[in-house]
């Protein structure tokens, strides 16, 4: 038997609540808000309290998709990239940047938030870039 | 922290009388609960004051389910404070743990908690450390009991105005542990829309709440909009008692009269 509660971070926003996870035999089994967290004091929202579910959910997508003759496929990062390279080039040549527009996440770090939007505006050379949060 | 508990913890351990000991720990900075498996590594346990006696409490009995539900055979320890035991004992009547293979290890709650909680019972029937202090009786509810109906009404329609449907106070409950929850059930919630409707939301888990609630007060800290629970529930409790003469978890032997459909059996 190996039971633990590990010490975490809310993936759902950048508000940064912390809470435990349960996990039991190496599943992850429930959320407890942490209490000592001077971010959430032992609260937590809908979404962060059922952090739990989506961890080992088999609807969780774990390689990249590409849609080939209608049906999603699954295919290797390498070619993923490419493919959006190439596609991105191709439609920025033929209507030009502000033709395309890119949408961010909340989920992932500032960071890579900020890197995003420099890709955005320095490389591709648009401003339409925006991100899940705009609830 | 607690030397007392500690030695307890130890002893339990080192005999193979439990397998586990589901406590609090103070790590990362934290206050932690932690299942305890070795007797030589206790150094960490506390008891779960913080800054403020028991501000750092976690829902333990909710997590023992969830380890018997795993291991029914296994003997596990756990620490009490007298809501705890109340749970335990609540627990135990409606099948939900075995109290022969729970080894409780006690602790009274300060005066200061008690207050804070207006715990009718701040100690369990047997602790190893603390001091045994006067219940306390709730004020909360008799200052609400003091007003009109419709202040009264306006008061409560105020506090659920705050509700964000996180679902919090159900998911902390250490007494939830249906396996289908009213409050997810569309016949009776609108689930998957906020606001929640109001006051047919709370008032819906208030009165599964009856006869189901030990006064922990975990729903009220856990809840991000401070919507004081704990007082709806102790009114709640209060008239279980005045109607039936039941207090939830006090007498092992006595089953929720709400455990009864369509009157007491033959």
């Amino acid at each position: 038997m190996d039971y633990r509660t590990v010490l975490t971070t809310c993936t759902h926003c950048g508000c940064g609540c912390n809470f435990y996870l349960e996990v039991l035999d190496g599943r992850v089994i429930g959320t407890i808000p942490c209490k000592t967290s001077p971010i959430n004091e032992g609260k937590l929202c809908i979404k962060g309290w059922n952090v739990h579910e989506f961890i080992q959910s088999k609807k969780r997508l774990t390689q990249p998709l590409l849609r080939k003759n209608g049906e999603l496929t699954e295919v290797s990062w390498d070619e993923a990239l490419d493919f959006t390279a190439r596609r991105l080039k191709e439609i920025k040549d033929a209507h030009g940047a502000d033709s395309l527009a890119f949408l961010t996440s909340a989920r992932v770090t500032n960071e890579e938030n900020y890197l995003f939007q420099k890709f955005c505006r320095a490389a591709i050379g648009t401003n339409n870039v925006d991100h899940c949060a705009r609830l | 922290m607690s030397e007392q508990v500690k030695n307890r913890v130890k002893e339990l351990l080192s005999s193979g009388k439990i397998k586990g000991f589901l406590g609090l720990c103070s790590r990362n900075g934290h206050i932690a609960p932690h299942l305890f498996v070795n007797a030589d590594d206790l150094d960490n346990l506390v008891v779960g004051d913080k800054l403020a006696a028991g501000d750092s409490r976690y829902p333990l009995n909710r997590q023992l389910i969830n380890l018997v539900r795993a291991y029914p055979d296994e003997t596990f320890g756990i620490l009490v404070r007298g809501c705890d035991e109340r749970g335990l004992t609540a627990l135990a009547s409606w099948n939900q743990v075995d109290p022969n293979k729970i080894e409780m290890v006690g602790i009274a709650c300060p005066r200061e908690l008690a207050l804070a909680c207006e715990c009718l019972k701040p100690y369990p029937e047997s602790f190893v450390d603390g001091e045994k202090c006067e219940g306390v009786s709730p004020e909360s509810v008799a200052r609400i009991d003091t007003l009109q109906v419709k202040e009264r009404f306006d008061h409560w329609y105020h506090e659920f105005s705050k509700c964000i449907k996180c679902y919090g106070c159900r998911d902390i409950c250490p007494m939830c542990f249906c396996n289908e929850c009213s409050l997810e059930n569309n016949e009776l919630i609108r689930t998957g829309e906020i606001p929640p409707e109001i006051p047919t939301f709370h008032l819906t888990r208030a009165v599964h709440m009856a006869g189901r609630c030990i006064d922990c007060g975990l729903c009220s800290e856990a809840c991000p909009a401070d919507i004081p629970l704990r007082t709806l529930y102790k009114k709640v409790a209060d008239i279980i008692d005045k109607q039936y003469g039941f207090r939830t978890g006090y007498d092992g032997a006595q089953k929720s009269p709400l455990n009864f459909l369509g009157g007491l059996p033959e």
